[in-house]
């Protein structure tokens, strides 16, 4: 038999109370995917550090290759050929693509010449990879999809030959996924190893040989994919049967809540939307779907208060914001309107405050006497959100920057329903979140619904988009097209409004 | 004509004197924070640096040796300030306010120890301090109108230090943005998980950033008490760390812009004594403490926005977090 690419045994690794990993044993083949699958805070990103150098184990040992490697520091990992994309983007703002990719491997202390080569090279591995990509663009300026490329070109740069994947596809639009997954494909054809963590089963179906479950820091589970099937997978994570799929979708009572009419944004970096016109109605769910970087995120923050408008209205009951006339975020939250952004680790959250803090950002007025905050009710509220979205570990005081991406994404979701709030916007809602919790979060929205609620949903993933809106609108070069009945529609024709091809004029 | 020509070069020469700590400091706190590391702990290296080098010149005679001293003393103190902050990832303005303050005690302490004199050294003689340094052509080109007094009068005829601080912006130019070291501690300075992740030591880029820093306080140091001055006066940094520390801010972060903010307070320094009693129309005579305060003055209006945003580098006092 084969020596494995990676061989880890008894890999262990705690963070103060939290037992991130415990007692692992992998065993990753030449030549293949394997999938690791597990919740939110199982521990995948720790091992995957681990892997990498990033993390000391407490104890265990891992061989590369069958060669040992102890005290493994990310110099050494990438030295043996391991390369790693993070579940968050690590790029440096300000810095061009080449910079980012180059950095760490400049090759001579000057580094004029330097980048030179390097500009050569990185045009063959983009060649060789059959990806394409500017090297002199701002990593700032870059869509979610071309950032994840980056990263992965920076792996690839270093003579990757097992690389490891954090939730690649977290943030990416349906075709972004399959070129991603066909790329992963070729990289096995040609002997690479890949590890592949993921929260989306169809993916681990379509492109891994093998797939490893974690639940709580455990290895629990490996199976062959061929043997396999996406329902035992869910129970074998979940470790007991997914309650059934949603509810039944109530009537839908025709009352306009929000009404965006002409809008155009407008920014240093050129334009943003043009012409945007919609409602969104009482007890409504509407679906908003697209490519990331066609102008979701900049309408999201024009609803939010946080970006101001530069042609055209948005009204909220008799308030018209336009022009001359802007919103700030908390007029927009007075007005009703909640917010769970796309970014939540620089929008969502302060990522150093502990969850009781986060869990009442921007909604103190009811946490005590005046301006007075009191503890006790933060302590309350913390530990009702704990409760309703099963975040782990269930401890207040810690800071929101050692929770799994998952965990975080709870918080955020948690805080921005507490109040039944009759708008909210979700961007992203169930980017990085396990199955399971994916199913609380898409309840949470339904039960939303059913009171009333108007709720704009922005969604890289198609099937969400299908599974909860009762009307669906894309956005592609700033530019809207729509609405379509969810009912009447059709996935392709939703694929060819979000290319930009005028196929849902009909509806 | 030729003698407001005399005077203005009269006046920038003041200003240069004056601005030369000042860029030499605000150079350290360039390197330091484009780190990542805040450097309020210029002040207290200034001051120990100034003091090394006047003790060492009184105890020995020699400029060079006190030269050395104080840049060994501001580069230790910097490699303190690294270890509690850096390695032990202690909050960088707590600990760099901790420096100074150990600084103007430690230096008032050791000097009455060495010296009783009450915390000063003892006056140095014109030949212990540093020698003025006349560059070529200063003599031919004297009769030269404009040039020649241009030449003589404000580049030549500067000590060592002086220089040092003007050929430091470019080095430090070089260093940042043409080297590897700058890309990399740039880096460091924005998003320090993406350097650790790309296999370099943070830790090691901030203790190289700190090191610059404290070699270029030390010579800052040295200046002030052997090359400016004629010996050590307590606290006589004056404030001078704090000032580049706004300079840096001034420039954001940026060489070229950073030695311009140096010398426009060089020049409202120098210009002080000048416009003291100067009578505006319709004001009334212009007091001193306004023009002292206007480099500061100036800081906050930048930091209130109405020129444009102060960039800081984006990790500025933040260790590395989580890279999971
Ligand atoms: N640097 C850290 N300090 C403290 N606790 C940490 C740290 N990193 C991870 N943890 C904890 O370890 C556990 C495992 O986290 P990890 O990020 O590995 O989960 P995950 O499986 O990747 O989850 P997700 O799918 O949400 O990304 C979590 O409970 C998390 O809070
Ligand atoms: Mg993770």
């Amino acid at each position: 038999m084969a020596v494995p690419a990676l061989r880890l045994r008894n890999i262990s690794k705690r963070f103060g109370t939290v037992q991130a990993t415990r007692g692992v044993d992998l065993d990753v083949m030449p030549g293949t995917v394997h999938g690791i699958i597990g919740e939110n805070g199982a521990g995948k990103s720790t091992l995957a550090s681990i892997v990498f150098g990033l993390h000391t184990p407490d104890s265990g040992t891992i061989e590369v290759d069958g060669t040992p490697v102890d005290n493994l520091r990310p110099v050494d990992a990438i030295s043996h050929g391991i390369g790693m994309v993070h579940q968050h983007f690590m790029l440096v703002p300000g810095f061009s693509v080449l910079e980012n990719i180059v950095l760490g491997l400049e090759a001579g202390f000057r580094l004029g010449p330097g980048l030179a080569r390097a500009r050569v090279r990185l045009a063959g591995v983009c060649r060789e990879h059959g990806l394409d990509i500017d090297p002199d663009a701002t990593v700032d300026d870059l869509p979610v999809g071309v950032r994840q490329r980056v990263e992965i070109l920076k792996a690839l740069y270093r003579g990757a030959r097992i690389l490891i994947l954090d939730e690649p596809t977290g943030a990416l639009a349906p075709h972004e996924t399959e070129q991603l997954l066909a790329l992963l494909d070729r990289m096995r054809a040609s002997g690479a190893t890949v590890v592949l963590i993921t929260h989306k089963l169809h993916e681990i179906m379509t492109v891994c040989d093998r797939v490893s479950v974690m639940r709580s820091g455990h290895l629990v589970a490996e199976r062959d994919v061929k043997d396999t099937s996406a329902d035992e997978l869910a129970t074998l994570m979940v470790g007991h049967d997914l309650p059934a799929g949603g509810e039944e979708k109530a009537a839908v009572e025709v009352r306009t809540v929000l009404e965006v009419s002409g809008l155009g944004v407008r920014d240093a970096g050129g334009v943003r939307l043009t012409d945007v016109s919609f409602t969104l109605r009482a007890g409504e769910i509407l679906g908003l779907a697209g490519v990331s970087g066609n102008g979701q995120s900049e309408l999201l923050e024009v609803l939010a208060g946080m970006r101001p408008v530069s042609a055209g209205s948005v009204s909220v009951g008799s308030r018209r914001i336009d022009h001359a006339h802007p919103a700030s975020p908390a007029e927009m939250r007075s007005l009703g309107v909640s917010h769970v952004p796309e970014d939540r680790q620089r929008q969502g959250l302060v990522l150093p405050f502990d969850i009781r803090e986060n869990a009442v950002l921007g909604r103190l007025e009811r946490c005590g006497p005046g301006t007075l905050v009191r503890p006790a009710v933060l302590q309350a509220r913390a530990e009702a959100m704990i409760g309703d979205f099963d975040i782990r570990p269930p401890v207040p005081d810690r800071p929101a920057a050692v929770l799994s991406g998952g965990n975080q994404q709870k918080v955020v979701v948690a805080r921005e329903t507490a109040e039944s709030p009759p708008i909210l916007l979700l961007g992203q809602p169930t980017r990085g979140v396990d199955i399971a919790t994916i199913g609380l979060i898409h309840s949470r929205i339904i039960e939303l619904r059913n009171r009333g609620c108007a709720l704009l949903l922005v969604s890289a993933d198609l099937d969400e988009i299908f599974a909860l809106s009762d009307r669906i609108v894309t956005l592609c070069s700033g530019r809207l097209a729509g609405p379509l009945e969810t009912r009447s529609a059709d996935r392709s024709v939703v694929g060819m409004m979000m290319a930009g091809l005028d196929g849902g004029a009909a509806a | 004509m030729a003698e407001t020509w005399i005077d203005l070069l009269r006046l920038l020469d003041g200003a240069l004197r004056l601005a030369t700590p000042l860029i030499l400091c605000a150079m350290a706190g360039l390197v330091s924070e484009r780190s990542g590391v805040i450097n309020i702990a210029l002040e207290g290296k200034l001051l120990t640096g100034a003091f090394a080098a006047a003790a060492a010149v009184t105890l020995t005679g020699s400029v060079a040796v006190g030269l050395a001293a104080a840049v060994c003393a501001a580069t230790m103190l910097s490699m303190v300030h690294g270890f509690a902050c850096i390695t032990h990832r202690g909050e960088q303005i707590i600990s760099g306010v901790a420096i100074n303050i150990v600084a103007a005690g430690l230096t008032v302490v050791a000097g009455n120890a060495l010296f009783r004199q009450g915390g000063h050294t003892p006056p140095l003689a014109p030949d212990d301090r540093f020698p003025a340094l006349t560059l070529p052509f200063a003599e031919t080109l004297a009769a030269v109108p404009v040039l020649g007094p241009f030449w003589g009068e404000l580049v030549s005829g500067h000590t060592l230090p002086v220089y040092l601080a003007l050929a430091s912006v470019p080095v430090i130019w070089w260093l940042v943005y043409r080297s590897r070291f700058g890309l990399r501690l740039r880096a460091a300075g924005e998003l320090p998980e993406a350097v650790e992740s790309a296999g370099v030591s943070v830790t090691v880029l901030r203790y190289r950033g700190l090191l610059i820093a404290g070699v270029l306080c030390g010579i800052a140091g040295a200046y002030l008490s052997t090359g400016h001055g004629g010996g050590f006066v307590r606290e006589m940094s004056a404030g001078k760390g704090f000032l580049a520390l706004a300079a840096l801010i001034f420039g954001r972060w940026k060489p070229w812009p950073v030695l311009f903010a140096c010398l426009l307070f060089g020049v409202l320094d120098a210009a002080a004594p000048r416009l003291h009693g100067l009578e505006v129309p319709l004001l009334g005579p212009v007091p001193v403490a306004l023009v002292s305060v206007l480099p500061y003055g100036l800081t906050v209006i930048l930091l209130a926005g109405f020129f444009g945003r102060a960039e800081a580098p984006g990790a500025l006092g933040r260790p590395p977090g989580r890279t999971g």
